[in-house]
């Protein structure tokens, strides 16, 4: 049937109906529903605070404590008491009144915390000083004849600019990436590796990681019907994978990660999982990610060379998703590289088993989430395919060289003779211990909750707790056709103002729920968001039985 | 995936660097690279403006310090503000951060004389082109049967085309006609379209406006056409404008498929689905490499921007210094802020340098037989057609290459200019031609031009 006619006259030229169907399937629960209402929220208490103070909108900034500027000629003072005025008139006394001033409807809570995303910078923690001056010198390097930058900043500024056209960041680069950045990233792979050797060719400097692996995803999907590509993912997963599948018609192989061993992977269901795929795709991907999102389990060494047997009996091209590899915390985790494990069982595994590992600037201890800069490193690729792969990534021209040149300083951070040395330890190591402090304490508290189960938080920045609903919060939730942990994460939002993301967004065996909430709010702000989630958990549990 | 030959260049082009830098080679000094659109790599300056509330927003000490005027200082203070965490490191909503989303729908409204634009249907990306694969994503279904087909136009940017066949999809050209001014006629859209019976299944139809490679400015008559086809036939139009700040013709002038739909009036203003892309990579800004663009959904099915908005969103968001710098290309300085005479001078400047590039190219290439220009009316490169030699055209086959890929060769080989050989364009069989970029400073353009001729009437003679 022709385009046309299946409109008919008069109808929209493009509808769900005639949309490519595999955009309809994707999902991103991290982005999803529940942060649009959130937004929504923001927006509707950011209203009344102007209205109250007769300061524009979109000038205000907030939350108060934060070091966020106000809007030019606001004296900090008068805006610091708009918003004290604020929150007398919103103190969680009455919930569902409306505001006598904006007539919206009355919160009981005065912002909005989001703790459904990964976004460190968001939620108060401070960008690394040297990277960031660097950068500005790049972007405008008349700063560099201004005596307040260091001059090893200038250094790197000089380096970086000098392998620009035009001296510029704003030239186009080289669709793999500049190439001494990808010899950097080399180095320091090979520092980090014990001297494992790494080709700058083999680096594709990328949009975040994100881009990378759906660049993989798009490289490796291929296929009709029973032959169609089938892509093991961890259940829980970073529903970026689940997205990618979808949009690509590709075939996703869930194997579940084991909950009652701190979210272990368990090799017998690896073996479970590929059988029973067998029989309707052709399996030929095997994406893990380590340390996890959203279980922030740290797989152990031996657990890794599991996993690279596997991909070899079973000729699988694994895919390993190692952003927060900086993110350890707890004792005996240790973070191994899929490269360095890989290389050292030997050449008969080194090298047959074809593999892409994945790091980006948006977590660690950098947290540069809106830089968009990250890159892969592929090993054993079939030089053919890599010949493709180098066409795909020029598609798009060129990743922002913004997030390149970030890229660079994070491989090739001050060294101990370097003027910004101390400055720059100083601020990484407070960093990680604050994550390392604050998922201590999310674990604790979460386990001192009837009816809340939670695992450590090796690494990542995030912890997934379990929690057990009421028959009858199950059942409403069926009602208003949600899922139960949805359910419980709106009425979270609603009640106290605290954005999580429900463990359905994620995959999660049949039966249980979860959620996921990071670890990024300043320490004394997550007490607080830890008190109130128990309080709220209680409260629900009693209203629900 | 087709094979791109262009690599071929530049390839050769990185060996020849690397003789020049270990002084193996005499003939000339540098390779001038005019094979993309990028102003800074071919030695354009970025606007200071730009470069210093981008400086400040990285390193916010700056905002404080006396080292930049005090409006820079003012707008990064305030971007800063929009920002979570007051950083440029944290991720944004999808579509970009809402202020600054906000201010680009007030741009589109003033420059579309009043025409109004809603927030809710811009989405920024990092590049318009990535904006544009999400669009053509939905579009294109690589399950169906017949395979989805777009009308796309030769010569065309071929990144769209690449992008098309990746996704499953078939393009469908339209000529232009090179002779006058790479006019769009409409006939040729119905001759296209039909082409398409039996084989692909046409769902949309892209314009590219000023034009790539061919520097066209489309008339307000020649859309209305285009416009009326797209409904006619019910084409999804896809408006490819990121050179519309590149205006040079005097009698040209830039008019966005948005206004010229809306003021064509109901029932065409109510019902053709456009989508528009605009980019900070050319223009006066020329910020390639900060990768930033957005697009501009008109007349959509809501329930179909509800599943675009979720495809934008698996790629979280684009660069905050890209959007950031989308920001501070729609808001630029006005008259009476301290940094409004040196944006007006450095602007000027840049368009000075047009004007005398555009005329230059035209008469000097003109001037060389073997060669014809067409006027630079719009966009950043002059696509001039080759009448080669037949000995030439020979030459080249023996050697297994395109006979523009050979011109292309031989002209790096010989005056050390890299420019881009047209048949990676698509214009029309049996034609050839090179594509440059012209966004370049006025003394480089007279060098650029004297290497080429001398090289021209050299090649011309060689194979006559």
């Amino acid at each position: 049937m022709s385009h046309q006619a299946m409109n008919g006259f008069g109808g929209k030229v493009l509808t769900l109906e005639n949309m490519n169907p595999n955009v309809r399937k994707v999902e991103y629960a991290v982005r999803g529903a529940i942060v649009q209402r959130a937004v929504q929220i923001e927006k509707e208490l950011k209203e009344c605070l102007a209205q109250r103070g007769r300061i524009s909108a979109e000038l205000l900034s907030f939350p108060e404590n934060s070091s966020v500027f106000v809007a030019p000629g606001l004296k900090r003072k008068r805006a610091a008491s708009s918003y004290s005025h604020f929150k007398q008139a919103h103190k969680p006394r009455e919930p569902g009144v409306l505001c006598s001033r904006c007539h919206g409807v009355k919160k009981p809570f005065t912002e909005v915390i989001k703790a459904n995303i990964g976004d460190a910078h968001a939620m108060g923690q401070k960008p690394i000083t040297f990277f960031r001056q660097v950068l500005a010198l790049c972007a405008y390097p008349d700063l560099l004849e201004d005596n307040k930058f260091p001059e090893d900043a200038k250094q790197r500024a000089r380096r970086i600019l000098g392998a620009c056209g035009g001296q510029s960041i704003g030239a186009y680069s080289a669709s793999q990436g500049i190439e001494c950045i990808r010899q950097d990233v080399s180095r320091y792979i090979e520092k980090r590796d014990g001297g494992i050797p790494s080709n700058p060719d083999n680096i594709y400097l990328s949009t975040g990681a994100s881009d990378a692996i759906v660049t993989m995803l798009k490289l490796l999907v291929c296929g009709e019907g029973p032959d169609r590509t089938g892509v093991m993912i961890s259940i829980p997963q970073y529903p970026l994978y689940s997205a990618a599948l979808a949009d690509l018609a590709a075939v996703q192989i869930s194997y579940y990660l084991d909950e009652d061993r701190c979210w272990g992977l368990d090799m017998a269901e690896l073996k479970r999982a590929l059988s029973a795929a067998r029989t309707h795709c052709n399996p030929r991907v095997i994406c893990i990610i380590n340390p996890g999102n959203p279980t922030g389990q740290v797989q152990s060494r031996q657990c890794i060379e599991d996993v690279i047997r596997f991909a070899k009996e079973e000729h699988l091209f694994l895919m390993a998703d190692e952003v927060y590899q900086d993110n350890v915390y707890a004792e005996g985790c240790k973070f191994h590289s899929f490269k360095k494990v890989l290389f050292e069982m030997g050449p008969e595994f080194s090298s047959t088993v074809e593999m892409a590992s994945f790091h980006s600037t948006s977590k660690c201890y950098m947290g540069e989430c809106g830089f968009r800069g990250g890159y892969m490193e592929v090993i054993n690729m079939d030089p053919e395919v890599k010949a493709q792969l180098t066409k795909l990534v020029s598609v798009r021209l060129c990743p922002p060289v913004t997030g390149q040149a970030l890229l660079e300083l994070v491989v090739n951070p001050p060294q101990p003779d370097e003027p910004s040395y101390s400055t720059f330890m100083k601020e990484r190591t407070e960093v990680l211990a604050a994550l390392a402090e604050k998922a201590g304490l999310t674990e604790q508290t979460f386990n001192t909750v009837p009816g809340i189960i939670c695992n450590p938080v090796q690494g990542a920045m995030y912890t997934f707790p379990r929690i057990t609903l009421p028959q009858r919060a199950i059942d409403t939730a069926k009602e208003e056709g949600l899922a139960p942990d949805m359910l419980y994460c709106m009425r979270l939002l609603e009640e106290e103002g605290i954005c999580l993301v429900p463990g359905s967004g994620f995959g999660q065996r049949e039966g249980t729920f979860h959620f996921r909430m990071t670890i990024l709010p300043p320490t004394e702000k997550l007490k607080v968001v830890l008190q109130k989630i128990r309080d709220f958990h209680v409260r629900f549990t009693k209203q629900f039985s | 995936m087709k094979k791109l030959d262009s690599t071929v260049l530049a390839r050769r082009a990185n060996q020849i660097k690397e003789e020049l830098r270990q002084k193996l080679r005499k003939q000339y000094k540098q390779v001038i690279d005019l094979y993309w659109g990028d102003s800074h790599a071919a030695g354009v300056k970025p606007l200071s403006f730009v470069r210093q509330v981008l400086a400040a927003c990285l390193y916010p000490d700056l905002v404080n310090s006396n080292t930049l005027p005090v409006d820079v200082r003012q707008r990064a203070q305030r971007l800063l503000g929009e920002c979570a965490g007051g950083s440029v490191g944290s991720y944004t909503a999808t579509a970009g951060i809402p202020e600054i989303v906000q201010r680009i729908s007030e741009f589109i409204t003033k420059r579309d004389g009043g025409v109004p634009s809603d927030p809710e249907n811009i989405y920024i990306s990092p590049g318009s082109q990535w904006a544009l694969a999400n669009i053509l994503k939905v579009l294109v279904n690589s399950a169906a049967s017949p395979r989805t087909g777009v009308l796309t136009p030769g010569p065309c940017y071929p990144l769209t085309n690449f992008t098309i066949k990746g996704l499953g999809g078939v393009t469908v050209p339209y000529y232009l006609s090179e002779e006058p001014g790479w006019e769009l006629q409409v006939e040729e859209l119905h001759r296209a379209l039909d082409s398409a019976k039996g084989v692909c299944n046409p769902v949309a139809l892209y314009v590219i406006n000023p034009g790539n490679p061919a520097g066209y400015v489309q008339s307000r008559k020649t859309m209305q056409e285009v416009i009326r086809f797209a409904s006619e036939k019910r084409l999804f139009l896809l408006a490819d404008e990121v050179y519309q700040e590149c205006v040079h013709g005097e009698k040209s002038e830039f008019l966005s498929y948005k206004r010229v739909l809306s003021e064509m009036g109901p029932p065409l203003s109510d019902t053709v689905e456009l989508a528009s892309f605009h980019s900070a990579s050319k223009g006066f800004m020329g910020e390639c490499g900060l990768r930033g663009g957005y697009v501009e959904l008109v007349n959509l099915d809501p329930d179909v921007v509800k599943c675009i908005y979720k495809l934008f969103s698996t790629d979280s968001c684009a660069p905050v210094l890209s959007q950031i710098a989308l920001d501070l290309m729609t808001s630029p300085p006005q008259p009476g802020d301290p940094s409004y005479p040196l944006y007006s001078e450095e602007t000027q400047h840049i368009k000075t340098m047009m004007v005398h590039n555009v005329k230059r190219v035209f008469e000097v290439l003109n001037s060389l037989p073997g060669f014809s220009c067409q006027p630079v009316e719009g966009g950043a490169f002059a696509f001039p057609r080759l009448h080669l030699p037949p000995k030439a055209i020979q030459k080249a086959k023996e050697m297994e290459m395109e006979p523009d890929l050979f011109y292309c060769m031989r002209l790096l080989e010989e005056a050390g200019v890299l420019v881009k050989p047209g048949m990676a364009n698509g214009p029309k069989e049996g034609t050839h031609h090179i594509r440059f970029c012209i966004m370049t400073p006025e003394e480089t353009m007279e060098e650029i031009l004297s290497s080429m001729s001398s090289f021209h009437t050299q090649f011309m003679k060689d194979f006559s």
